[in-house]
């Protein structure tokens, strides 16, 4: 079997000497494929994407065991920018578009690594074509874009850096129902193209509805995992991600929690 | 009238030496969060080295001030990735220290190399002037700010429309996201350096081919390019250049004007008019004319 396109072993990060973030995390991402990684705040999922393409150090953060291969070469602590240059691209969390450009320039720093121009101008056209909202407002500044047309360019520009995988730090967060539809056919969309996608995410539903593949954490490691078609008709990932116990049946809100504390996976 | 213009001559003169420093202040403010105290040791070194091709090795005049704009560069990306590299992520209290500290290694290391005497440039401008419609125009005056006005025009099309340019404001605004995108921030950092020491070079080389001289103190101009940039805000090129135009305006009319005006406030008023001017800019205005706000959208 070929290289899957990430794979991440026994993964283990400290920050500032001291903060175990990971332990242990293992975690695969086939050729193509869209997998999901679910968890609550502070389970580690952000820390995994900055291991994966070599943010940590600015977070004080370190990798002190384990391994990343992205398509089966290792990338262990290695450089952002090659990180990068070897097909792996990140929309960050809280979209991190650079305000004070404008949508077209925001793009060209995504393709800062490659230098065939004829290829970026194609990468270009593409991603007007998929997000017809930033060719019409290619001169604006950034900054005046709305929170749903700045996820569109953050998405966009990493897309610019034509990347054979592409992280999505919880595009999702923030926007509103339709906004959420719309990212959620855009990443298929991307996806379809030949893309693969590791796609972080609180909103369970809508991940595990495009996923091929899930993975649940929790305080660093993976708890659960599994197609993503069993992972949503599971009873307990529905009452823990969805607030709503498998009868449909309301509850009242401090029974909810003492419930969910209950059943934690780990202790 | 033509009193007037002469004093406004001499203001963009000396303004443009300004803005040449403040240029170079914002560059590394921008790219590294740090005001740089060094620049007026940077200054200092590109003079000296300018007197050394052109005056101690008989170059070419042209010659000589691009060699020592890029030996210049590249002493400054040598103290950025030699020093300042070290300090990335440490406390801009700190990194600043540093660079009030290199400002007085630079000094003694130029006076070991060239002495504390006052040193004549050799330079094709001596003290030559023209006259254009009863105002006498140094040549000097005349060449410092038709290449200040090159190297600014020059400056703003790498910044804006080269890629690196973009690099570098991807970088000031954002430096994670900058990295996520592969850009080498240290690149940036070493680049900003070299620049704001060649544009500091220039402005020194321009300076020492003066009626002033060379002599180890020309750094001390530096001092004055500061209110220039905080005029202008700290974060913008635009303004420093402006700033820098504006503080040697009115300096430079001050001065001509002093003893009608300020006779009561004794000779040397221009000297700190400045300073007054940076002190009023920042109680009205603290980022600066052009500055942000820091009002973003998220």
């Amino acid at each position: 079997m070929a290289d899957p396109i990430l794979a991440v072993a026994n993964l283990e990060v400290v920050y500032d000497d001291v903060v175990l973030v990971l332990r242990g995390l293992s975690l695969t991402v086939p050729e193509g494929a869209v997998v999901a990684l679910l968890g609550a705040n502070g389970a580690g999922k952000t820390t995994l994407l900055r291991a994966v393409t070599g943010l940590l150090g600015p977070h004080r953060g370190r990798i002190t065991k384990g391994s990343v291969a992205v398509a089966g070469v290792d990338v262990t602590g290695a450089d952002p920018a090659d990180v990068v240059r070897r097909g792996v691209a990140q929309v960050m969390e809280g979209r991190r578009v650079f305000a004070e450009l404008t949508v077209e320039e925001n793009l060209r720093v995504g393709a800062h690594t490659r230098r065939a121009r004829a290829l970026v101008k194609e990468s270009l056209e593409r991603v007007f074509d998929l997000f017809p909202v930033l060719a019409a407002r290619r001169g604006s500044v950034a900054g005046y874009l709305s929170g749903g047309e700045q996820q569109m360019l953050a998405i966009g520009r990493a897309l610019m850096a034509a990347p054979r995988l592409l992280l999505l730090d919880e595009p999702s967060l923030g926007l509103a129902p339709r906004l959420v539809a719309q990212v959620r056919d855009i990443i298929a969309e991307i996806n379809a193209q030949g893309t693969s996608v590791l796609l972080v995410e609180q909103n369970a539903v809508m991940a595990l509805s495009i996923a091929d593949h899930g993975y649940v954490l929790e305080v660093g490691s993976v708890v659960r995992d599994g197609p993503a078609a069993d992972l949503l008709a599971d009873a307990d990932i529905r009452e823990f991600y969805l607030g709503a116990p498998a009868d449909g049946e309301r509850r009242s809100f401090a029974e909810v929690k003492s419930y969910r504390r209950k059943k934690r996976w780990s202790a | 009238m033509t009193a007037l213009l002469q004093n406004v001559f001499a203001g963009l003169s000396l303004g443009c030496t300004y803005a040449l420093v403040a240029l170079g202040f914002v560059v590394i403010y921008k790219a590294t969060g740090v005001i740089n105290f060094a620049q007026g040791g940077l200054l200092a070194l590109g003079a000296y080295l300018g007197y050394t091709f052109s005056t101690s090795l008989a170059m070419a005049f042209a010659v000589a001030v691009v060699l020592a704009c890029l030996a210049a560069a590249v002493a400054g990306a040598a103290v950025e990735r030699i020093v300042l590299r070290r300090m990335v992520g440490q406390p801009p209290f700190a990194v600043i220290m540093i660079t009030i500290g290199l400002l007085f290694v630079i000094e003694p290391v130029i006076t070991a190399i060239w002495g504390f005497e006052n040193l004549q440039v050799t330079n094709p401008w001596n003290i030559d002037t023209v006259t254009v419609g009863g105002l006498v125009l140094g040549v000097r005056d005349l060449w410092t700010i038709g290449l200040t006005a090159a190297a600014v025009v020059g400056f703003f099309l790498f910044f804006r429309h080269s890629d690196f340019g973009l690099a570098m404001r991807a970088t000031a605004f954002d430096p994670e996201a900058a990295l996520a995108q592969g850009i080498s921030a240290r690149r940036v950092y070493a680049v900003s350096w070299a620049i704001a020491a060649a544009l500091a070079a220039l402005a020194g080389i321009t300076l020492a081919a003066g009626p002033g001289g060379l002599s180890p103190s020309i750094g001390f101009i530096a001092l004055a390019a500061f209110p220039a940039m905080i005029l202008g805000g700290v974060d913008s090129p635009t303004g420093a250049v402006l700033g820098g135009l504006v503080i040697g305006l009115v300096e430079a009319l001050t001065r001509g004007y002093q003893d009608h005006l300020f006779a009561w406030a004794g000779d040397n008023v221009s000297v700190i008019v400045p300073y007054l001017i940076m002190i009023l800019i920042l109680l009205v205005r603290p980022y600066g004319l052009l500055g942000t706000r820091d009002v973003r959208r998220i």
